[in-house]
């Protein structure tokens, strides 16, 4: 009953909070005022031309780049809403190598190009102190095989790897760990249609099974609708808009968001 | 006061700022209930408006006044005024949606399109999937069809799939946009069929059909949508 009543209650308390949040360089605001709270098992897309500022935004959420206002509070494991910029750099390096994941669009930012798939995958877990040379290779193992990797390339480096598979051996070396959050910049962008679609149909089994919250940054709307449950506009540094993401695409209010909406090219 | 859908005065109107600015008046003062167990079917002439009110029953389609009661979960919960998060629960636990086109993901067979919502809904994927098996067969979509992504098929045998996906959930709301649209006789009487099964079941649905006939078979009300269709 305790335990049934504690699960509720993290479900209904967000995971992560952004309030007033701005980067500036010099004169430029790359980013202003963004706020919002993120729930637990929620996919947010932050959609926007180039320069719009969603990549700023993300690396501010991830604590990559420091706020120049606001800030990002972070519900740790213990259930306390901590401010990241006050984090201590264990309790940093530990959001970094266990509760979440980041996903970057070029694959090489991600991985470790010279070792093999297996160490990729491997190499989280002894992060977090696995030691068991068996186990690490069995839960290696696994997780190729849940990202549709041939388990006979377990010992190649992902430099012998296509670009689609090196973008879900990426996934698979973030989610190994079962973080709570990922973040996710462009994760389709340089891949072939048809990888694209293997990804996002796989990315999105994923989510929803391990019931991962995620930030995934993307130009494409169509990315948008397959993933996320709730989208945000960028502009110019700013949330145009917001809301339930099929609300937004079928119903956009915005000038801006109905030009994004109506410049997709009908297939 | 036990109506699962309460919509009062609700109003849409579309502002196409890339056309100038226009104000596209929609619908406004919608006033309507469903009881449960009760078929509504709107009517009126294409572009009077329907499917937005659907769509705004769904949450799809913003609302710009009025308001949008679902009974959700024993409460009262304004579709209008509800957050994204609390628009997904009631998509989760009460209203389903059968909309007239398949958007499905590409690559994923046709036997785990229809049992996703139970998935989603926390049932486990062998019994979801019997289900679906159960439901497909019924709608005439044969097997060595399943394992297949339903993006090749015809737009009726679409059509059959996206029926299946909208009926197999245990929902209490259930919105119906032409279901039966592309059918041939056999596959429609099972439609309706289907359609007083979720009676019986008390489910409260809305529907829109331009076959007489079937709205003849599955009306228990009909809401003519003219008399919200705003002059422009």
């Amino acid at each position: 009953m305790a335990d049934s009543n504690t699960a509720m209650q993290d479900y209904d308390r967000p995971l992560l909070m952004a309030g007033g949040l701005g980067k500036t360089y010099g004169r430029l605001n790359a980013c202003q005022d963004v706020s919002f709270s993120l729930y637990p098992g929620e996919v947010l897309a932050i959609v926007g031309e180039s320069g719009s500022g969603k990549s700023t935004l993300l690396q501010l959420l991830s604590a990559q780049l420091a706020p120049s206002s606001g800030k990002v509070s972070y519900r740790m494991r213990d259930g306390v809403m901590r401010d990241l910029a006050a984090l201590g750099e264990a309790e940093r390096r530990f959001l970094f190598r266990t509760d979440w994941g980041y996903v970057h669009q070029d694959p090489v930012l991600g991985l470790r190009m010279a070792v093999s798939a297996g160490a990729n995958v491997g190499e989280r877990l002894m992060a977090v102190g696995w030691n068991h040379y068996g186990h690490i290779r069995d839960t290696a193992t696994s997780w190729l095989e849940r990202v549709e990797i041939d388990i006979g390339r377990i010992d190649d480096a992902p430099r012998t790897y296509s670009g689609g598979m090196r973008q879900r051996l990426q996934i698979a070396r973030n989610l190994v760990t079962e973080p709570r959050l990922v973040f996710m910049d462009e994760p389709t962008g340089g891949l072939d249609v048809s990888v694209q679609a293997r990804l996002l149909d796989l990315m999105r089994n994923l989510v929803s099974e391990l019931g991962l919250a995620a930030i995934v940054v993307t130009h494409d709307l169509a990315v948008a609708r397959l993933l996320s449950h709730r989208v945000m506009v960028m502009k110019g540094g700013r949330v145009i808009e917001t809301g339930l993401t099929d609300q937004v695409l079928d119903d956009p209010r915005e000038p801006y968001t109905q030009l994004l909406v109506s410049s997709i090219l009908p297939a | 006061m036990t109506a699962m859908i309460d919509i009062r005065h609700a109003q849409k109107t579309f502002t196409m700022h890339l056309q100038g600015g226009i104000e596209l008046p929609v619908v406004s003062g919608v006033t309507f209930q469903v009881e449960p167990g009760e078929c509504v079917v709107l009517s009126g002439p294409s572009g009077a408006g329907k499917s937005s009110i659907l769509k705004m029953i769904f949450g799809n389609y913003r609302c710009d006044g009025g308001r949008i009661g679902i009974r959700h979960q024993g409460t009262l919960v304004d579709l209008a005024s509800a957050e994204p998060r609390q628009i997904l629960s009631v998509r989760r636990a009460t209203i389903g949606y059968v909309s007239q086109f398949l958007r499905a993901v590409p690559r994923v067979a046709t036997l785990d399109v229809v049992a996703e919502p139970l998935i989603a809904n926390g049932m486990a994927r062998p019994q979801a999937q019997e289900r679906a098996g159960q439901l497909l067969r019924r709608l005439n979509i044969p097997e060595r069809l399943w394992p297949l992504p339903p993006s090749t098929f015809s737009g009726g045998e679409q059509q059959r799939v996206n029926i299946a996906r909208g009926f197999i959930s245990d929902l209490p709301i259930l919105l119906l946009d032409e279901p039966t649209a592309s059918l041939d006789a056999a596959n429609r009487a099972v439609v309706v069929e289907l359609i007083e099964q979720k009676k019986r079941a008390d489910v409260a649905m809305v529907a829109i059909v331009h076959d007489d006939e079937i709205r003849h078979l599955i009306a228990d009300r009909i809401v003519d949508v003219t008399s919200f269709a705003l002059a422009a």
